[in-house]
């Protein structure tokens, strides 16, 4: 067997250029990409866990002197490869908007309250399972002047590493229903049928009661290419 | 095979998410150097919210040797400059185990970046033929060349249009 990771397949990620999406005019590459055999450059990659989570960097609610406002949820999920296994010990790294829909960023003008008691950032390693879990509170949407009166679909963004430099993902989670995912281009530029991959499922068995709603999320990294080489 | 999870973009607000105090430094030993850069757009505009992650061995090629983290990642500031503290990395061999010249593994994020893209440096004055590099049409392989500069060497990064990086399919 090969010790290369299988190539994405079609109809997984958005074409860099995607018109609707503006930023992309000036920014998506105008050449086509070249091949690269993978070598061990390309299927090695970092390991990063030690002294990068601080317990407590899971729950985005208790960073702070007080709580923050908004609706208090649990995300939760596996990290696979494609291959349905688990990847364990990985970091996760997780950022969002406040209730309000305003990051904690020097950058966003939009004049929608910042929460002093909300950072938006938070990180873990999975476990032996895959599995990780992250207590936050609903982002809001907010405004992004794509075009006239564009609004992001709500969404929470995702980073993750794998075991090797080609399983590398950024992503967003979006939630079920979301009614304003026909006029977000980003979301709109995944071919049609993965845009599901990206939403959420509300999990009752996760939610706790009295206290906080949940959503389970799994997300999937490539996995080793299964052709066998001669030699 | 389950399906993959789709790439998003970034955005424009990660940097207090994604990038470290220390993120910058992926060896700061006798032997190494500044590997600087600025990214550039379509029309030469300055980047100024893009993500720039490393990945390479150590000097003697080995990756994940104890010690040596391998990667470095540093977010473009105000005038798109970037820039890891490293060292050269070693040799390490193609899959027909050829010897590939040293490298360094590049990712860049950014708003308008729906996908990641992913370049390699080279170095300039290296002297080991490289079979990526050899396939590539001349005008082309400039564009993977670091140069040397005062502290270390330069590499720009042009997400598009004249000069455009090569960019990879992995």
């Amino acid at each position: 067997m090969s010790t290369a990771y299988a190539r994405d397949p079609g109809g997984t990620h958005p074409p860099l250029a995607s018109p609707g999406y503006r930023s992309t005019l000036l920014r998506a590459p105008s050449q086509p990409p070249v091949w690269l055999e993978h070598s061990l450059t390309e299927v090695t990659g970092p390991v990063l866990g030690e002294g990068r989570v601080l317990p407590g960097d899971h729950d985005l609610t208790t960073q702070h002197a007080g709580e923050p406002l908004g609706e208090r949820i649990i995300v939760h999920g596996r990290v696979l490869d494609s291959d349905g296994r688990a990847v364990p010990d990985t970091l996760v790294e997780l950022w969002q908007a406040n209730a309000a829909g305003r990051y904690a960023h020097v950058r966003d003008q939009h004049p929608a309250p910042l929460d002093p008691h909300f950072t938006g950032v938070g990180r873990c390693l999975t476990d032996s399972a895959g599995g990780y879990r992250f207590v936050t509170v609903k982002p809001g949407a907010y405004p992004w002047r794509n075009h006239e009166n564009a609004w992001r679909a709500t969404h929470l963004h995702f980073s993750l590493f794998g075991r090797a430099f080609v399983q590398r993902l950024v992503t967003q989670m979006y939630f079920p229903g979301d009614p304003l995912f026909g006029q977000d281009p980003i979301f709109l530029a995944v071919p049609e049928a993965a845009r599901h991959r990206m939403i959420c499922a509300f999990d009752l068995s996760a939610t706790v009661p009295d206290w906080a709603l949940a959503y389970r999320f799994d997300i999937v990294l490539r996995g080793r290419d299964q052709t066998p080489t001669e030699t | 095979m389950l399906g993959l999870t789709p790439s998003q973009t970034v955005g424009p607000f990660f940097s207090h998410a994604l990038t470290w105090p220390d993120g910058p430094v992926v060896d700061e030993g006798p032997d190494s150097f500044w590997l600087r850069g600025t990214v550039f757009d379509g029309e030469g505009a300055l980047v100024s919210d893009a993500l720039i992650e490393t990945w390479q061995p150590d000097g003697a090629g080995r990756f994940n040797h104890p010690g040596f983290r391998g990667y470095g990642r540093c977010g473009t500031d105000d005038h798109g400059r970037w820039a890891v503290r490293t060292v050269l990395p070693g040799v390490v061999p193609a899959p027909d185990g050829r010897p590939q010249a040293p490298h360094i593994a590049v990712s860049v994020f950014a708003r308008g970046l729906l996908d990641r893209v992913v370049t390699r440096v080279y170095f300039a004055d290296s002297t080991v033929e490289d079979p990526v590099l050899s396939a590539l049409p001349a005008d082309r392989r400039e564009t993977l060349l670091a140069r040397r500069s005062a502290d270390g060497y330069e590499f720009d990064i042009r997400l598009r249009g004249e000069r455009e990086t090569v960019f990879f399919a992995v």
